[in-house]
């Protein structure tokens, strides 16, 4: 605004003050929406890009089949079990040592230096490159800092109906994978539960307190209760950022080129028909969906281009189910909260 | 304003000879605070408060926003401990037992000392289950027995008739005013001897409050009640003795009739007349 305008204050006219708001207004609402549409406008390219290439090569067969020489013989079968016990295992990991972690920095270290040295310690793991995530993994799970070298062991667990071989060091396992993963996305797990827990209404939280139910029991039967929703739709979120996680897998020596599903199962009848199988899935050698579109796309014949591309499709398949089921658990969450 | 509240309180004490022409105010004190002082972080917001509660009847405390007559409540059953950094010196009597004293079991006390708040915050859980929670949290089993309790809390919270085909409901379907005496209903369950009510029927409609009101005057009869209330029509229908509360001071107490008709104090003359506040 000019010095006149502003000049002594009392005369301006109120349409030079107005001018300019209707002008900044339309302009600023313009450049959101210009934001707006790029994004769309990206993903739109993406994915009609992808699809272009990669739909006709969607098949059965192409879910069903290993990895091949011949590209109109790949398929992704061992990439899609080894992504689905991975993100099985990290969230068996993630969840439970997240949630604990969430609850105990919310509900009972509520001040102090240990808070402060936890939080921001998570703050910088939430923020590490993937990455490093793999060394990390790699050093920890796959070698274990080289502890047991050249005399690895096996622990034998005998189980009433079967037989559990745990190796040490763990080596490039789905146990060393499904780990790495989970220290990924425990940061995320941690973050997630406390909103949760601090979007719960105090006033429930008194009202327990009031009837004489202790710390414990307030967080039990009213906090968890009312954070859950939020605590899975969070989880759900953060596993759909570990399954197109690629460099950490690679770190910790995920398989480019693989014939065997983890344990031998390779359909879903599987499981039940040889339960063996899922004890010793965590122990086996993996790949998974992003470890091989990268090594597709990074073959040489052309052909393999189209196979990278109807991988990716299933892949952003598999996301859009994960971000469905989160936002269905949300709205049902919202339905039924109203204090 | 005067005039319409001794209107109300000779009504009222009518009212309260005809239908328990034995019963007078009793005088032993249930609940007495000596040199009370409150503080939240450095700020104090009760100044040495000193104040005895009869044994089965009914308290008001009134007073402008802020003047800590809800924090005096909340000290009452330790609820201000849940709120970090703040302190309390002086004494809380229950029965002649301190409860500030180390050693006190705050959770066994809060039992004692029931409480139900301005707003209805029925839990997210059945009917049943919302008054069934404060036995169950306390170990209570045996499906027969907490039947027959819930029953009867919700009996005397006057809720029964009301809900005994939709226990199993969600609590969130009941209106605002039945959620309120569920509420009222849960805090028996503890088999508490004392209530302490914030604000009970603020959120309420005017039949509600008649609802909410009624029952406090039934309750009386075997339970100590301390009631918050920003409504002087209120405090002047439901009490017994009346606590004017201002700037974190007590600065009155005395029998609700004698505060609405002949206050000793200047500030509860000009409050309760509707003069500030």
């Amino acid at each position: 605004m000019s010095a006149t305008a502003m000049g002594p204050g009392i005369g301006v006219p109120r349409t030079r003050a107005s001018a300019r708001p209707s002008f900044v207004g339309p302009l600023f609402a313009g450049a959101c929406a210009t934001s707006a549409w790029l994004g769309l406008g990206v993903l739109i390219v993406l994915l009609v890009g992808v699809l272009w290439q990669g739909a006709g090569w969607l098949s059965w067969s192409f879910l069903t089949n290993y990895d091949s020489r011949h590209p109109a013989e790949a398929g992704l079968l061992a990439g899609l079990w080894g992504s689905l016990w991975l993100v099985v295992l990290a969230t068996l990991f993630a969840v439970p040592v997240g949630v604990g972690a969430g609850i105990f920095l919310e509900e009972y270290e509520k001040k102090g230096w240990l808070r402060t040295l936890i939080e921001i310690n998570l703050s910088n793991l939430a923020g590490v490159p993937s990455i490093v995530y793999g060394i990390l993994g790699m050093a920890v799970f796959v070698k274990m800092f080289g502890a047991l070298q050249g005399r690895p062991k096996v622990l034998e667990i005998g189980l009433r109906s079967a037989h559990l071989d745990i190796p040490l060091p763990f080596g490039r396992t789905v146990l060393s994978g499904g780990l790495t993963l989970a220290l990924l996305i425990l940061p995320i797990v941690i973050v997630v539960t406390r909103e949760a827990l601090r979007a719960v209404p105090s006033s429930l939280r008194q009202a327990s307190y009031a009837l004489g139910a202790t710390h414990w029991q307030t967080i039990r039967h009213q906090l968890l209760p009312a954070a859950t929703p939020g605590i899975i739709t969070g989880v759900i979120l953060s596993v759909s950022r570990a399954i197109g996680e690629t460099a950490p897998l690679l770190m910790v020596g995920a398989a480019v080129y693989l014939a065997n599903s983890p344990g031998g199962i390779e359909t879903p009848v599987d499981l039940v028909k040889h339960p063996g199988g899922v004890l010793e899935a965590p122990f086996d050698s993996f790949t998974a969906l992003p470890v091989l579109i990268f090594n597709w796309i990074s073959r040489p014949e052309k052909e393999y281009r189209h196979v990278a591309a109807a991988a990716i499709l299933v892949l952003l398949g598999l996301l859009q189910v994960f971000n469905i089921a989160a936002s269905v658990i949300r709205a049902r969450f919202q339905r039924q909260a109203r204090w | 304003m005067l005039n319409g509240l001794s209107t109300i309180v000779r009504d009222r004490a009518a009212a309260q000879a005809a239908l328990q022409p034995d019963l007078k105010a009793s005088t032993k004190p249930k609940l007495e605070a000596h040199n009370l002082s409150f503080y939240y972080g450095a700020t104090q917001a009760l100044f040495d408060v000193t104040l005895s509660i009869p044994e089965r009847s009914v308290t008001a405390l009134i007073g402008p926003s802020g003047c800590g007559k809800s924090t005096f409540l909340r000290t009452l059953n330790r609820m201000n401990d849940i709120i970090e950094g703040t302190r309390v010196t002086g004494k809380v009597m229950l029965e002649g037992v301190d409860i500030y004293e180390p050693g006190i079991d705050v959770v066994a006390l809060r039992k004692r000392v029931g409480m139900v708040f301005q707003k209805s915050t029925p839990f997210p859980k059945s009917v049943f289950e919302n008054v069934a929670y404060g036995p169950r949290v306390a170990g209570h089993r045996g499906s027969k027995a907490l039947a027959e309790l819930v029953e009867a809390c919700l009996r005397r919270a006057a809720l029964w008739d009301e809900v005994k085909d939709r226990l199993g409901d969600s609590a969130l379907e009941l209106s605002g005013g039945q959620q309120q005496r569920l509420c009222i209903a849960r805090a028996l369950a503890t088999n508490p001897d004392v209530l302490l009510m914030d604000e009970p029927a603020s959120a309420l409609d005017p039949a509600s409050t008649a609802h909410v009101e009624d029952l406090i005057f039934e309750l009386k009869q075997n339970y100590t009640i301390v009631i918050v209330t920003h409504n002087m029509q209120q405090a002047a229908r439901v009490s017994d003795r009346t606590a004017f509360f201002n700037h974190g001071h007590l600065i009155e107490v005395d029998a609700t009739p004698k505060i609405f008709t002949r206050p000793g104090q200047k500030q509860t003359e000009d409050y309760v007349t509707g003069r500030f506040g």
